[in-house]
Parts: structure tokens; sequence; C-alpha cells
């Protein structure tokens, strides 16, 4: 059993498992922290980012001016924004047999993966995963498309340029293998691949391997994978939380007993505390909006943000916001709203008992429906004319690269009233800002990560005891920024296997048994005997038949019958055919009760003579010889085969076969 | 040998009151619990006597599990549950759980406070039961114990209606409850895997339809309420308030919007709203066409459909009233009724199957007067139409499940008598399967052949698997052997080495040893080499080896040669053999015996 991993990131997993005769990619996860590299790609035309100097370097050798531009100090790519990819040459694509998709934010790369790889296996995911990663998806593709950027921009990556360039360019890895984004074509056609499946469904993959969704607790619809056979387990554990958020708790039980545990996706904030994180988003947007500013919350269109909603439902009126509007702008606003309320079945039991009532699982259908809550499309049209400040705008994308959130920073950027609060973890804030420097606008991050933390996942492991832990190298020692604290890293005994990108890693597995079935005919003729207080033997003679994995044991076809009566005759004639060789033997003769049986067989002239390994009888009258030994009976017997096979008889009544 | 056991508590043989008591694999199911509509005595519920005489349920039954909101299929579940006794758990669907104590809450009050009865279930009682229930989703596959484990499938029918797929060990069970093969205005198909469960509950309602396409019987409702409307007549559609109703609705919706009409259309309870937002929470379990659309166009945001006034039943002019419940044996349908019948340009469509005893049966069947409490009688004089929309599959409908799910055993519940007969006729002529009809309170036992899982060790089965060669020979079977050992509840099939091996044991060696004797004039060694070439000529498929020790080997056979002392010319053999090549052992002992051939 091999492992690939295919992603360094580890939030944002790509590995493959390769498990009995299946291959098995677990997550598809697209690196989007690649963007921060690019200039933000306003809506309209802004004069400030147009006007940013061309790099030259400093020798005025290397003349980029075209490609990259500088602002505060830092130099970015002006061209359309590329992610990076999972390793592609590791192995070869088109041999994966299924792609399992743990949550939406890691089924971001599937369109790369399954269009143009030669892919023609099955993506598993759930329903929320599914058609909220489809909105996402959409949303990225929108953004993208709707600011075409006909420059391409390629000189940089050449690898001399590269390490001329002031950091963090420089350092940038694998900028050959970048890649922009897909279209709606391939993102269509990717998801049609997808089959549906529910939590603590059982889906069997070419008889060999059954997998399951387990439900993870982190958003709508979202899992961690069980992938077993009869006596092999390996849990996949990606994107989990133990936080009473809206979806529907983790189920930790069903991870117990696996041989191999893979481990991704913990919190990336792993000393911000979401609760206190939320204390003070609200805060903060209060301050700023009694002061007569504004706020960005830069957002996805799913996750948190409905959570946030739900925490500003309960707090519009105590902080006397209730006239302040707050608008959701994104092409997909409107979609991920309306979807949120209809997944009942993968909600936690608050939300599940509002739906019995019947009323939406979530509060946001009530401040859409009092007028507080306005979404958009986007920032054309209807908006630009309900537009009132101050105001609360949540928007993506949270890179600050593409979306509607480049506007509201070019036009609120300049003044000091507002404030951009950062909710979302996957992007470091100062980078992000990094381009719309120098910046008078008041910046608050409030990362919130409702991912298992060390803490808790330690406390988890405790509880399910996977025999061997694989996880990012990442988890295997402190943040370099925090180098002391050794609370935040995993330590586990044994220490967990770490991967990094392009690692293979062999899991340490050793498979002893494999399900076979045995038919009931041939059941049913099996003799079992007992050879020590609850554990019986049968010997079993069967025809192995194997198809699709399945192997079931049937009875050997009997060859044509020959009346007893005739048996002698025939062994006699022909040599024997060899269907059934004996059993092997166990136990011992005892003396005393051997003789008993030879005397009621009229055997009674046996003179007993000790050897130092046991007996040896002597059959006088028929001149036959019997060895009697621990782990042995000899039987020498000349010329007198009816004898003989008595005799053997008699012995095997005191012996146990196998 | 293991077996199944079914047993209709209700719906043997009858529609209404389901009720079916499944024994498999020693865990016991109860499958729906509902009540008759046709019935106002003893007779509504099932007789839960026949599982126990006194006493609660609950340590005979591991399970129930409910099928879908109707009340002939869960209506006795509160009386069962709380006045019975039992403390197990219950299963549904979600829309199921949250539909079904609004229906049950419904009927109660019918029940006690307009018919002033007695001794019923009561709204706490509801509330208690509903504790007792744990959701289901599609597809999961629940573990309810150890061994038992159910899975739902979709069946269509109404809101939430599932199928269950009850499996211990390899023995399984299929239930569909009330289910629907053709997608409608608002639900899905119903479908189901390859799952060859030993037995298939199935309804049977339309066992002898084979009903035309919806589109032609879509046409011809519309028409007929159309005319109706034309000529200034009032149609009254009894329907319950959940199912049929909101198929109905977005027909007439999208028809009024077509066409243009100004007729108003009514919709009896205040259950309409409520029941309409059950439609927009759970519209994943809707049909794929409203499920894409929900997001710009919601189908359950009615414009045409207002909410009925009783006092509006006496406003002239034409108008369409939808009214609870379908089979007019009671509510707000029946008063309507009452009302309406008297004027033949008036209308009443029966939208859906009505059991015997109730108004709606009475009517269809050409009934025109009747006989209604007190000593009145109503004559009926408005037309009488009858639209078969109820969502169960049709003949047709059951031989495709059948042929999806391929079970090996039918069991027909949920349908009329002579007709099962004639659909158990054409399933045992087309499938070669059995299928049995139980009436209520009779059970059909089946005997399974259940395959023995065993744990193999990989090492044998590699090693026979390679041996066997990529292909296997259907001529010249090849026989592998092992031992199995049985502790406690393991079975595991390993090389008889390993299991003296695992098991502690030792080997004990049964030898033989055999002197022939026989003339041969030649040397030991020649003697020894006509040996080998006799049994070589002899033993075909047999390794023979003359080894440079004085020996010929057979298999592991030992065989030498000596003269005696005395005469040169007699030989002895020396035979030497263990138990494990006995066969040939005694074979070869008598073979040579004869002697050599000259």
């Amino acid at each position: 059993m091999k492992l690939y991993c295919l992603s360094g990131h580890p939030t944002l997993p790509c590995n493959v498992l390769k498990f009995k005769s299946t291959t098995i990619m677990l997550d598809c996860g697209l690196d989007t922290t690649s963007v921060l590299n690019f200039l933000p790609l306003p809506l309209v035309h802004s004069p400030r980012l147009s006007k940013l100097p061309g790099w030259i370097s400093k020798d005025g050798s290397i003349n980029l001016e075209k490609e990259l531009k500088e602002c505060a100090g830092r130099v970015f790519v002006d061209a359309q924004p590329e992610f990076c990819l999972p390793e592609r040459e590791l192995l070869d694509l088109s041999t994966i047999d299924v792609i399992l998709i743990s949550n939406y934010h890691c089924m971001m790369a599937l369109p790369y993966i399954t269009e143009h790889t030669g892919f023609t296996g099955t993506v598993y995911a759930t329903e929320p995963t599914l058609q909220i990663g489809r909105l996402l998806m959409e949303e990225l593709v929108n953004f993208m498309e709707r600011v075409p950027k006909a420059q391409a921009a390629t000189c940089w990556k050449n690898k001399e340029v590269q390490r001329m360039l002031p950091g963090p360019l420089k350092d940038a890895v694998d900028v050959w293998t970048w890649k922009r984004c897909y279209s709606m074509q391939e993102v269509n056609s990717a998801l049609s691949k997808v089959q549906l499946v529910g939590y603590s469904q059982k889906v069997e993959l070419f008889g060999a391997v059954q997998i399951s969704p387990l439900s993870s607790g982190y958003s709508l619809g979202s899992s961690n994978w069980i992938i077993q056979s009869h006596h092999e387990k390996v849990s996949y554990v990606s994107g989990s939380s133990l936080l009473t958020t809206h979806p529907q708790p983790m189920d930790q039980s069903s991870l117990k007993n696996s041989d191999v545990l893979i481990l991704t996706g913990l919190t990336q904030m792993p000393t911000a505390n979401p609760d206190g994180m939320l204390g003070e988003f609200c805060s903060n947007l209060a301050m700023t909006i009694r002061a007569g500013g504004n706020v960005l919350v830069p957002c996805y269109s799913s996750g948190v943000i409905y959570d946030l909603l739900e925490c500003l439902y309960q707090f519009i009126e105590s902080a006397s916001l209730g006239t302040t509007p707050f608008y959701f702008i994104s092409p997909v606003a409107n979609s991920s709203l309306e979807f949120s309320q209809i997944f009942a079945e993968w909600l936690c039991h608050n939300k599940q008992t509002k739906v019995y009532l019947p009323e939406p699982p979530f509060p946001h259908a009530e401040l859409i429906q009092t007028n507080k809550l306005k979404h958009y499309p986007s920032i054309h049209g209807d908006f630009s004319s309900d537009f009132r400040q101050p105001c609360v705008v949540f928007t993506g994308h949270p890179s600050l690269r593409f979306g509607d959130v480049v506007h509201f920073m070019e036009l609120w950027g300049k003044s000091s009233l507002n404030t951009v609060i950062f909710t979302e973890p996957d992007f470091s804030y100062l980078d992000a800002l990094a381009p719309y420097q120098p910046l008078a606008m008041k910046c608050v991050y409030c990362p919130i990560d409702t991912r298992l933390n060390f803490h808790q996942v330690s406390k988890l492991l405790k509880e399910v005891q996977p025999l061997h832990v694989v996880c990012p190298e990442q988890y295997t020692q402190p943040p370099v920024t925090q180098s002391h604290r050794s609370d935040l890293m995993l330590e586990l005994q044994p220490p967990p296997m770490p991967y990094r990108r392009c690692s293979v890693l062999s899991l340490p597995f050793r498979r002893r048994y494999e399900r076979v079935y045995i038919l009931p005919e041939l059941a049913n003729s099996l003799v079992p005997s007992e050879v020590k207080a609850g554990v019986s033997v049968a010997t079993v003679s069967a025809v192995l038949h194997s198809k699709d994995n399945k192997h079931t044991l049937q009875s050997v076809p009997k060859p044509p019958p020959v009346a007893p009566s005739k048996k002698r005759k025939r062994v006699i004639e022909e040599p024997p055919v060899t269907l059934s060789p004996k059993p092997l033997l166990s136990g011992a003769v005892p003396l005393e009760a051997f003789l008993a049986t030879l005397q009621k067989h009229g055997i009674t002239e046996v003179k007993v003579e000790e050897t130092s390994e046991g007996h040896i009888l002597h059959l006088q009258a028929e001149d036959t010889l019997i060895q009697l030994e621990e782990d042995g009976t000899h039987i020498v017997c000349d010329n007198n085969e009816p004898l003989r096979t008595t005799l053997r008889d008699l012995v095997l009544r005191f012996l146990q076969k196998l | 040998m293991p077996e199944i056991k079914v047993t209709p508590l209700g719906a043997g043989q009858d529609v209404g009151r389901s009720c079916i008591l499944v024994s498999i694999g020693g865990k016991n199911i109860m499958l729906d619990c509902g009540m008759h509509m046709g019935y106002n005595d003893d007779r509504r519920f099932p007789d839960f006597s026949y599982i126990t005489q006194n006493g609660r349920l609950t340590d005979f039954l591991d399970c129930v599990i409910i099928s879908h909101f109707h009340l002939d299929h869960c209506g006795a579940l509160p009386y069962m549950s709380e006045m019975v006794g039992y403390d197990g758990p219950i299963y549904m669907t979600h829309p199921t759980k949250a539909i079904c104590p609004i229906l049950l809450e419904d009927f109660r009050k019918i029940t006690v406070d307009k018919k002033g009865e007695t001794n019923f279930f009561t709204s706490q009682m509801i509330k208690d039961c509903m504790k007792k229930v744990i959701p289901l989703n599609l597809h999961q596959t629940v573990q309810v114990d150890d061994e038992l484990e159910i899975k739902a499938y979709y069946a269509g029918h109404v809101l939430g209606a599932a199928m269950v797929h009850i499996k211990v060990g390899s023995e399984s069970v299929v239930y569909t409850g009330d289910y629907n093969m053709t997608p409608d205005r608002h639900l899905g198909a119903a479908w189901i895997d390859k799952c060859r469960p030993d037995i298939l509950i199935s309804e049977s309602t339309y066992a002898t339809t084979i009903r035309d396409s919806k589109r032609c019987r879509e046409r011809d409702f519309l028409k007929k309420v159309h005319e109706s409307i034309e000529r200034g007549g009032k149609v009254l559609i009894p329907v319950f308030a959940l199912g049929r109703a909101q198929e109905l609705c977005i027909l007439l919706e999208t028809f009024w919007e077509r066409m243009n009409l100004k007729a108003p259309i009514y919709f009896s309870t205040g259950l309409t709203e409520k029941a309409n937002h059950y439609y927009k929470l759970f519209i994943t379990w809707t049909n794929q066409k409203i499920r894409k659309t929900f997001v710009q166009r919601n189908m359950f945001e009615f414009k045409h459909i207002k909410a009925f006034d009783r006092s509006y039943a006496d406003n002239p002019g034409p108008m369409v009233v939808f009214a609870t419940p379908g089979m007019l044996h009671a509510g707000q349908s029946l008063q309507i009724f009452k009302k309406w019948a008297g004027n033949e340009k008036n209308m009443v469509i029966m939208p859906g199957y009505c059991v015997q005893g109730t108004i709606g049966h009475k009517i269809l069947n050409g009934q025109r007067k009747l006989e209604m409490e007190g000593r009145a009688t109503l004559d009926v004089k408005l037309q009488v139409e009858y639209m078969s929309f109820s969502a169960h599959a049709d003949a047709k409908g059951i031989m495709q499940l059948i042929r999806m799910a391929e079970p090996r055993n039918m069991l027909l519940v949920h349908g009329e008598a002579v007709k099962m007969e004639f659909l158990k006729g054409k399933i045992e002529q087309e499938f070669s399967i059995d299928c049995y009809m139980p009436a209520n309170g009779e059970t059909v036992t089946m005997t399974t052949n259940p395959s023995v899982p065993v744990d193999m060790s990989l090492n044998l089965l590699k090693r026979e698997m390679a041996l066997g060669g990529p292909l296997p020979d259907p001529k010249k079977p090849r026989a592998m052997h092992g031992t199995l050992i049985m502790k406690e509840n393991s079975l595991k099939l390993v090389s008889s080495e390993q299991a003296l091996k695992e098991l502690g044991l030792n080997e004990h060696q049964l030898r033989f040893t055999c002197r022939v004797q026989f003339q041969d004039p030649h040397s030991d060694s020649d003697t020894l080499h006509r040996i080998y070439t006799h049994l070589k000529s002899v033993l075909k498929d047999y390794t023979i080896q003359h080894l440079p020790d004085g020996t010929v080997m057979v298999e592991s056979i030992v065989i030498k040669v000596s003269s005696s002392a005395e005469d040169a010319n007699a030989k002895v053999l020396l035979l030497s053999w263990s138990y494990q090549d006995e066969d040939l052992g005694s074979y070869l002992s008598s073979l040579l015996k004869k002697g050599l051939p000259t």
C-alpha cells in the first residue's frame, strides 16, 4: 500500500492512495496562495494600479517593466492570476479510479485533474459539497472572466530571471506549473463525473474496497472517509471540526480501529479561538459603523459567512445597527443563501428542528425578508442604485486579487474611517493587502478557522487509536514563527509519518487475511471437530472461484460415482487420483487406551517394550510392530493389508485431523 | 436452515393500516404502523396482541421503520409506542419525521374533538412518540445494532417516501412502502440498486392497472376542470394536504397562467402554507427539474392559489377547491361535498385511491344516494370523476422494480386479493420466482441459504490463485485444501501446517512400513531400476525419482530393495510412507506384490 502526496499544502491536500487493486485520490485541493504574487484585477479602471512603475533590476540588466510592477516596495506580476496545481508528474493521473472529496474547499483543482489527463474514473462527494463546490468554482471563473487580461507573463518565470527577483517572487516554487483558471465548460464536465453519496453510505469499489463518507463537522456536507476491506482500514481525516456551528457534528467513533489514519486539514490558526474572533469581529464592525465608516469583509461565498450572518442577526438589534445596510455581493450570493436552507439532513440538530416546524434553518432568511441583508450578483446593476453608506459589505475573493472586493479596497482604502476585517484564514492578511499600500483604512485580522486544533486532535487520536498516523510534515514541528510552542505540533507514539509535496510513502500494512465465501452446499458438508475447548476445526477441500475480487469456495465436483464394493478393485487397477490429500494429524496415542482398543478388536497377544521415546508393541500373532511415540506412530506390517488398515483406523481414532 | 418470516398485521390482501412484521437472522422488525380509514372501531389499528398478549412490545421488536407520512402507514404509531408500549428505535426520513406529527395531530383532532372518541392517543403522546424517532438519510447505512443494518432508497410517492433495505449477515429484505416508478410534476421516480434481496415486499395498489401516459391524464384533468368552470360550476378536489395536492396545484397554477383564467382556486386547510414550506425546505427530495431551478423560481410559491374560508363555499360563481381529507370520510372535504352534491353543474374529482367504507369509495362505485349520519340521505347529483393521480407503481412499475432489485422471492401487500392474485401469476411466470400474498395474521416462512463468510489466509489464497493460473479450467477444477479454524465468532481458513502452528498443536507422524517379497533373478540395483521403470510406466502423473543412495521415491514414498541372505533372487522390498500418502502407498504395496512384468 502506497501513498503519493501531490500537494504540500496541509489544508488543501491532494493525495493518492494505492490500496489493494484500487487507486484512490483523496481530495483535490488547489493552492491559491500563488495569486498573492499577482496584481489585483480591478472591476473598473484603477488609475492607481495602472500608474504603478514597472520593475527593472537594480543594475538595469533585466527589464521586465511590462510583466512586473512595483508597489510599496514589493513586486507583483501584472497578468491574470495563476494557481499552483497538485503535482502531475508523480504518477499517471489516468490510472486513478476514484476521487474522494471531503469538502467544497478541497475540490477546487478538480477540473485540472479530471480534464485533459485521460481520467476516466468517478468522483464521490456529498450533495452539499457538489452544489456549493460548483458555486465556488462558478464564482472563481466568473471573477476571472469578467475582467479578461490578454497579457500573459512568462519571462519572469525563467529560472535565471526569477533568481534575480526580489522576494517573495524569488522563492515561489514550481512557477512553470502554475496555471490559469479553468473555464465553466471544464467545470461542468468535471462535475458531471461526480457521484453523490450520503453519510455512512457504503460504496463498493470493484468488490475489493469499500468507501464510506462520515460527517466531519466542518462545513455543509463535509466528510472524512473510511477506506476499508474486510481486514484493513484506512481513515482519511480532512477538515474536521468539533465546534457547534451549523453542520452536522463530526462522527468520531467510526474512525476507531484504523490501521492507518491520514490526517490533514487542521486549523491554520492554532492560537486564535474562533469564538473570541467572532466577538472581535462584531465589536470592530459596530465601532466602525458608529463612527460613520464602512466595513468590508472579504470572504468566501459559503461557509463561515453563514455563521457571521447568524451572529450578526443576534447582534444587530443590541448594537443598534438595525438601519445599517448589509450587502452580500457575489455572482453566486443568491444561490449560496438559498442552497444553505435546503440541506436539512446535513445540519446540526438545532437547525434540523427548525426545519421540522417548518422554518428556514438559517436566520439570514429573515434578514433578507426584513431587507436588512441584500444580495447582488455584482457591483454593477441594481447595487449601484441601492448602495447606501455607511454599510457592511461581504464579498470575495479573500485574496483581494480579484472579485468585487478589489473595487471596495480601491474605493474605501483611502479613508481611515473604514475598516477591512479579515475572517478567512487562507491568506496572510499582510500579503493580501500589499498591493494596496499605502493604506489609510483600518485593518482587523479576525481569522475564524473552526478546524481541529492540536489539542483537540491529540484527544481525538487518543480516543480512536489508529495504529499509524500519516500527516503533512508541517504538523510534526512547531510553526516557524513560534518555534518554542511544542504544543502546536503532533506528538504521538509511534511518531506520525510525515509527508511533503512529491513524497511517496509505503504504508506499514501487513495484509494477512482476505474475505472468502463458502457456498452453502460446501458449508453443510464440512465436519467440524473440537480440538480444544471452544475451538473446532474442519478440513476443507474446495474449488476456489475468484471473480470481480470476490472469492467463493464451492464443493469439488464429484468424479463419477464408484460403488463402494468395487472401490478396492479399482484402486488396484488404477493409480489413485489425489483429489483430497489426507489431513495432518495431531495429538498422541495413549498406550493403555490403545491396548484396550486392540483387545476389543481381537488382538490380544501384544508384547509391550519400553524405549527411550515411547513404546514398541509387538503383535506376536500377526508378526507386526507398532512403534508408539509422543509425536509419531510407525506401523510395520508385512503382507497383511486388511490388518494394516484396521490398525491405521484404530490409531486414527486417537488423533485429531487438520 | 436460516429462515425469514413475514407476517402482515395489516395490508395483507388489503389496503390500509400497513403493518408488516419481519423476522430475519434473529431480528424482529416492524415495517410501518398504519391505521385503516375504512373503520372506526378496533379494526382501525393493527392487532398488536399478535406480537405479545400482554405487556410492552420493546422486548419483541428490534426496530420500527416508517416508510412515509400517510396515515395508513404511520397512523397507529403513537398508539403502538405510547399506549401499547414500545421504547426501541423508530426510523423514518427527515421529511416524514417533520410532517408525520402534523398529520397525526390532525387525525387525533378529528377523532377526539369532532367525533368525541375517548381512549385515543393524546397530543403529548404524539410528541413522546416522535422523540423515539431517528431520522434516516437516503442511502445512508444505519447500523441498528451490530448485526442489523438498514438503508433507505428514494420511493417517489410523496415527499420523503422511502423504500428500505434490511440486512442481517448475508440475508436481506426490501420493503417498498408505497412507491412510484414514473417521475411526476414534483417528485422523482423510485430507484433501488441491484441488491438481490431474499424477499421483496412490494405494495400492489395498482396490481392490474397499466396506466396511460401521465400527460394524457393531466390533459384530461385540466379539460374537465376547465369545462366545469366554463359552465359556472364548482369543482371539489378532495386531497390529502401533502402530496398529490402539490402536484395538482402546480398543474393548475401553470394552466391558469397559460390560459389567463380568473376563477379562484382555493386550498382548504391552514396546512397549505405550511405544507408548501416543507416542500421548499426539503426541495432535495423533489424531482430534478424543480431542484435545478429552485433558486430562480420556487415551484411551491403559488400566485393563483389562495387560502379557503368555509364561507366561500356558498359564494356564487365558479371556483376550484382543494379540500382535505382525500377520501371524503370526514372533515372539510366532506362538508363541502354535502353542500355541492345537489347541483349537477358541480363536479368532484377524486384524484386518488379510496378505501372501502369511505364516501369516496361509495360514490366512485356509482352510488347516488348516500346515507348520512342521522337518518338523512344525500342525493348525489354532481358529476363524479375519478383520475388516478395516486403516485403508486402500476403493474408495469412493479415489474420494473423487480427487474431492478432482482429479488429471490416476492411478497405482495397493500392491495386487493383478486388483483394480487393476477399479478402474482404474472410475476411467477415472468421471473420464475415464488410470489406470496399472505392475509393479515398469516405467516410466510422462507428458508434462505446464505454463504458463510470466512477469513482466508492471504498466503494460502495467493498460492492457490497462482497455482490456479490466470483462467480457471472448467473441465478440470483445481481443488484447494485447508483447515477451517472456528473460534468464538471467527472463521479462519488457513493451510493445515499453519493451523497446527496457530493452535499450538504438535504434528503426529503416522508412518507405515511394508515388506513385499517376490522373486526376481537380478542384482538388487537392477531390480530397483526395473521397479523404477515399471512405476514410471504405470504412474504417469507422479514424480518418481531414482536416487543415487539406492532408493526409489514416488512422491514422498520410499522404496528400498534388499535380497535375502539365503536366496539372492528372493527380493525384499521395503516401502515406507506417511499417512498423507496413504492412498498411494497402499496402492503401491498391492501393485508391487504382484511382482514385476517380465
